[in-house]
């Protein structure tokens, strides 16, 4: 047998089998219409299902923020045929130019993916859009939900959501161009517990635009889970009230629970109404927002830092105390020639310092404490000292941010060794260089969410929890571990006692500087502050807790260019802590009420 | 004498133009198929088609490198690379990672190697130093063990890597051994047992046990001589059903392989009586009668002894999709009539929950791949659909569009056209080879040649009849076309030393 023959063999089994499959290639290709159909009829749309966000209370089950559906037709360009422009153009409700516009800003983000053509249809034209399209091949309609706020406050709080911008696309895997994301506040804070996990929708399409069912009959499929539900500490009545006083004022309010660090209110005026910075409106709103010279957009209470003023002697007089420069009985004389201060009879202890708030009386302890010749050189000995106190007054959350949940809050600046030496050069600055630190002004700085929780660190006495928003995580029974943690602040408890006596002085005896803060059968404390302002009128400003042996509430207010602490910030406190103690304002205090509603402070610019 | 210009005068042009010509058509069509809007130019090499220019890059390299050695360097090393590789088969097992089940891939940093990729070559080499050796003759026992040895041993090793699709490449060379003087029958028992293999993988052992039986009595009719060996190779077919679902094992297939067994036993016996004195014809219409009421058996095992989802699988490709929404349509209506008892009710239930469950796997399963792959495919139709135009790939719903698919992405988007032209490459390749391993003076470039020709073109009938529809999904790449450095080194390296041994046939003496 010749084997060579056998190549005809091989190489006929090679052609057979090539024939075989261009044979089955023209059928399936050429002759048979069926898979043309089929690819036809073939189209995969992947439906986002948008879960609804998170809904959020405030402490007594108020509903502050929920979700409406809104409507969005979306466009995949190369699904598209010929298109009747005109009759979709009236149809949508938009100019042709638009159309264009819009068609060619998704085909330029993708022909093969879903982007956004026109945002949140209104119900009456979704119904209409909804019929028709049909006609529209590559056009359908996503809902998606959009955030409402019933009690028109809070604004700065809450936050807002906002499409997510590229940088998040990119490094974070979860969000897709044309998600919506919070951008501030507690939106912001507690973003991955409310946004929920999307899920997605998988269908099949034919070429008229209709659903032929679902893709692998729904297997691949994932449900949408909705955003957490969350409480908050807030108390919605209180914000509100507080909202209401502060009108037509530039300023802020924080209060805060002191045995647990909740914090009850928040108010930075002037504000907006958080309906506003919602869906399409926001392109309207964002602006006028933005350009208002009182800037409503910034949030005072966490972001704008202040001298503490006069309320910072609680600080010095603690400190002092520790220090054992001073006892609860030391007295010093008023020398006003040392600095200015206001006519009264020179304070015998620590109490009667605090209560007349007595300028030359801080200055001289101040210098005590900076002083405490531990060097021979006055300037290596004011450096030693100011070391140990900027560490000291550190401790009570200033010149630090204070790592509460809620984004963009500031630090303030409480100045140290550094900081002068900076300054000046180092070896080259002593106490009276830096003197102005002993009645709170000069160089140091702090924000209101800070004063409020010194409030609260007197009215407990030497520690404070990280003040904070959460109260309730829906489906937990804990709040982060950080928020429940005594932070104490290194003075004994015993030296609080002078203190908070002269506070209640403040408030409570002829001669205090706050006597417009007293609350029938309340025991207030108080301490008042005027920050020095360059630009104009000083800022009045006030911390309080109240009731003193069972403190509920502390507060801290501020209200700009307003001047002397005692005239303005303290009965708003006063009112602020009453409405929340006893749920109204007794008939006594309306005329009081009155006077503060009525107050516009707005423009009060130059000084006296 | 070896200088450059000899080198390249000689070389077989054709062959090399029709290499480019795959290779070329390959990346042009991964780009379309994983084509990445944020990524279009062709030569990014973050995405895959930017990668594959690097690997044809480099696989030119190496094609350049082999036609610069010495072709005696192939003749005398076979042997030593084949070793190399067997151990290298058997150290993946141990070291390799596994990636879609199987354990075939080495991992050195970020670079992966495919060894039995490279089995082939080294197969072909060993298989054509044994063969070429002077005192070697296809008609003796002792040289068909030897073949089957060197053959069997590489795809045994793939085999426990769990790769089914390289295992059975290994048959292709039961062409070399027929071209080499293998009886034309064991050719046709190798054509069968490809189709058999094939048809259990579609429809189950049923479909082998029918084959087998009607194998048998066409082998019979044919050539009464041959009736023992023929019922031993009927029975091997069985067994190799057994060990192919051996680890699917379930009391069916036990079943069937315990009655077909019995089946072929009783066959035995009759026949091997009634060969002495009586004629074909008796025993003929013994064997039909005998293969109906085994068909009405299994008929009725089908029916009644089979799971919803197991009679699923056997039937994926009969189109029995419409006929399952149909019955689930049905039974809903029966379910839902007014008057029936709770049981009742409740069997209905089941029986619908049974029906769905059957159409998912449908859909999941293999069936699902296929119908999407000749969905593109033939939606492409006469012209296609145009570069970058396809919806089937583009919306992903096409199954490893780059790799094992990469042809439905040719069907779609160049139509009849661009499948008729890669055909007729594919077939002048082929043909090319055998006419050039037929001019080798060599015996050991002739069965290189054939070995070369004979895998090429397996791939090519796997890969191809998978995403037609006519044969079952098996993952096993498109011959200089797929996606991926390994698959495609390891054929240009193939094609190559054949190339290059061609090159210098005429300094072979006889
Ligand atoms: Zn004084």
């Amino acid at each position: 047998m010749n084997l060579s023959n056998r190549k005809f063999i091989v190489g006929l089994i090679f052609l057979v089998v090539g024939i075989l499959f261009i044979a089955r290639l023209f059928t399936i290709q050429v002759l048979n219409d069926k898979y043309k159909l089929d690819s036809d009829s073939n189209v995969l749309r992947e439906i986002t299902q948008y879960p609804a966000r998170g809904l959020i209370y405030d402490r007594k089950g108020e509903l502050l923020v929920y979700n409406e559906a809104a409507y969005d037709l979306m466009l995949i360009p190369k699904q598209v045929k010929a298109v009747d422009t005109t009759a979709l153009c009236s149809l949508l409700g938009i100019e042709i130019e638009e159309f264009r516009e819009k068609f060619s800003k998704a085909k330029k983000y993708s022909r093969y993916k879903a982007s956004t053509f026109l945002k949140e249809i209104s119900s009456i034209s979704y119904a209409n859009i909804q019929e028709q399209l049909f006609r529209y091949p590559g056009f359908f309609v996503q809902t998606r939900t959009l955030r409402k706020y019933p009690r028109n406050s809070a604004a700065h709080i809450l936050g807002y959501i906002g499409e997510v911008n590229q940088k998040t696309v990119e490094e974070n895997s979860y969000y897709k161009s044309g998600d919506y994301i919070g951008k501030s506040g507690l939106e912001y804070s507690y973003e991955d517990l409310l946004r929920g996990t999307r899920g997605v929708k998988r269908v099949l399409v034919d070429v008229h635009n209709r659903e032929k069912g679902s893709y692998l009959d729904g297997d691949s499929d994932t449900m949408a889970v909705t955003g957490t539900i969350i409480r908050t500490t807030l108390d919605i009545v209180l914000q509100e009230y507080g909202e209401l006083l502060m009108q037509n004022k530039k300023g802020s309010i924080v209060a805060i629970e002191p045995k647990t660090g909740e914090i009850l209110a928040l108010v930075s005026a002037p504000s907006y109404d958080p309906n506003m910075l919602v869906g399409r409106a926001v392109k309207k709103n964002y602006p006028i927002l933005s350009k208002d010279t009182l800037n409503p957009l910034f949030n005072r209470a966490t972001m704008a830092a202040y001298p503490p003023g006069s309320t910072f002697k609680t600080i010095q007089a603690l400190i002092g105390m520790q220090d054992g420069v001073i006892t609860e009985n030391s007295g010093f004389t008023c020398i006003r020639s040392m600095v200015g201060c206001h006519p009264h009879p020179s304070a015998r202890d620590v109490s009667e310092s605090i209560k007349m708030s007595c300028n030359p009386y801080y200055t001289q302890l101040f210098k005590r404490i900076i002083q405490q010749g531990k060097a021979k050189s006055i300037y290596k000995d004011s450096e030693i000292g100011l070391g140990i106190w900027a560490k000291q007054v550190q401790k009570f959350g200033l010149g630090q941010t204070l790592t509460t949940d809620f984004p963009g809050v500031k630090s303030g600046v409480i100045p140290g060794v550094n900081f002068y030496n900076r300054w000046y050069g180092e070896g080259r600055w002593a106490f009276s260089t830096i003197r102005s630190l002993d009645i709170g002004q000069g160089e140091i700085l702090v924000v209101p969410l800070q004063m409020a929780n010194l409030a609260a660190i007197m009215s407990n006495r030497g520690y404070y929890y990280t003040p904070h928003f959460i109260k309730h995580i829906d489906k937990t029974d804990q709040i982060p571990e950080k928020f429940t943690v005594k932070n104490f602040v290194g003075i004994d408890k015993q030296y609080f006692t002078p203190i908070v006596n002269g506070m209640e002085r403040v408030v409570n005896e002829s001669g205090g500087t706050a006597r417009r803060a007293r609350l029938k059968n309340i025991v207030v404390c108080g301490k008042t502050g005027t920050a020095q302002n360059p630009h104009g009128e000083d800022h009045s400003i006030f911390i309080a807790s109240a009731p003193k042996d069972d403190p509920k509430i502390a507060i801290a207010v501020y209200v700009e260019n307003a001047g002397f602490g005692g005239t303005w910030a303290a009965p708003i406190a006063s009112l602020m802590m009453e409405q929340y103690l006893t749920d109204s304002i007794s008939t006594k205090n309306i005329r009081k009420e009155k006077r503060i509603l009525e107050a516009n402070l707005l423009n009060v610019k130059a000084k006296k | 004498m070896r200088d450059y210009k000899s080198i390249f005068s000689n070389i077989d042009w054709t062959i090399i133009l029709l290499y480019l010509s795959l290779v070329f058509i390959g990346w042009i069509n991964i780009y379309a198929a994983v084509y990445n809007e944020d990524h279009h130019s062709i030569f990014d090499i973050t995405q895959r088609y930017g990668k594959q220019l690097m690997w044809i890059g480099l696989a030119l390299l190496i094609a350049f490198a082999i036609l610069l050695m010495d072709s005696q360097f192939f003749t005398a090393f076979a042997i030593p690379i084949y070793g190399l590789v067997l151990l290298s088969l058997l150290g993946v097992l141990v070291f390799g990672v596994k990636i879609n089940g199987a354990t075939s891939w080495f991992q050195f940093g970020s670079i992966k190697i495919q060894p039995s990729e490279f089995a082939k070559f080294a197969t072909s080499l060993a298989l054509a130093k044994y063969l070429s050796a002077i005192d070697i003759n296809m008609k003796d026992i002792k040289t068909k063990v030897m073949a089957a040895i060197i053959i069997g041993l590489p795809a045994v090793f793939i085999l426990l890597q769990n790769d089914t699709g390289s295992t059975l490449v290994y048959a292709a060379f039961i062409f070399v051994l027929y071209r080499e003087g293998l009886s034309g029958n064991i050719l046709l028992f190798g054509i069968l047992a490809i189709i058999v293999f094939v048809l259990t993988l579609i429809f189950g052992p049923i479909a082998i046990i029918l084959t087998a039986t009607f194998t048998y009595i066409v082998i019979y009719t044919i050539s009464k001589y041959h009736l023992k060996t023929m019922l031993i190779a009927t029975s091997i077919f069985s067994i190799l059903v057994y060990l192919l679902f051996h680890y699917k094992l379930n009391e069916t297939i036990i079943y069937y392989g315990i009655g077909g067994s019995l089946f072929f036993l009783i066959a035995y016996l009759i026949t091997k009586k009634e060969m002495k004195d009586k004629g074909v014809h008796y025993m003929s219409v013994l064997i039909f009668v005998l293969t109906c009421s085994f068909i009405f058996s299994i008929d009725f095992a089908f029916n009644k002894v089979l799971k919803e989802h197991q009679r699923t699988r056997i039937t994926v490709l009969l189109g029995e999709e419409d006929k399952l929404i149909e019955q689930i349509e049905d039974l809903k209506v029966k379910r839902d009539t007014e008057g029936i008892s709770k049981e009742e009710k409740q069997e209905y239930r089941d029986n619908i929950g049974e029906k769905r469950y059957s159409l998912r796997e449908l859909r999941q399963g293999n069936g699902w791949n296929i119908k999407q792959s000749l969905i593109a495919i033939g939606s492409g139709g006469f012209t296609g659909k145009g570069f970058l135009e396809g919806t089937q790939t583009k919306f992903n719903f096409v199954p490893e569009q780059s790799t094992d698919f990469i042809f439905c992405t040719i069907g779609e988007e160049w139509g009849f056209i661009g499948t008729f032209v890669l055909m007729l490459i594919y077939i002048a390749l082929f043909l090319r080879l055998l006419f050039l391993a037929e001019r080798q003076r060599s015996i050991f470039s002739r069965v290189y040649g054939y070995a070369v020709a004979s895998i090429l073109f397996f791939h090519f009938l796997i890969n191809i009849g998978m995403t037609i529809g006519l044969a079952p999904v098996i993952g096993i790449p498109l011959p200089f076309i797929s996606y991926g450095g390994s698959s495609l080194w390891s054929f240009t390296i193939l094609l190559f030393i054949f190339i290059k041994l061609d090159s210098e046939r005429l300094l072979v003496l006889r």
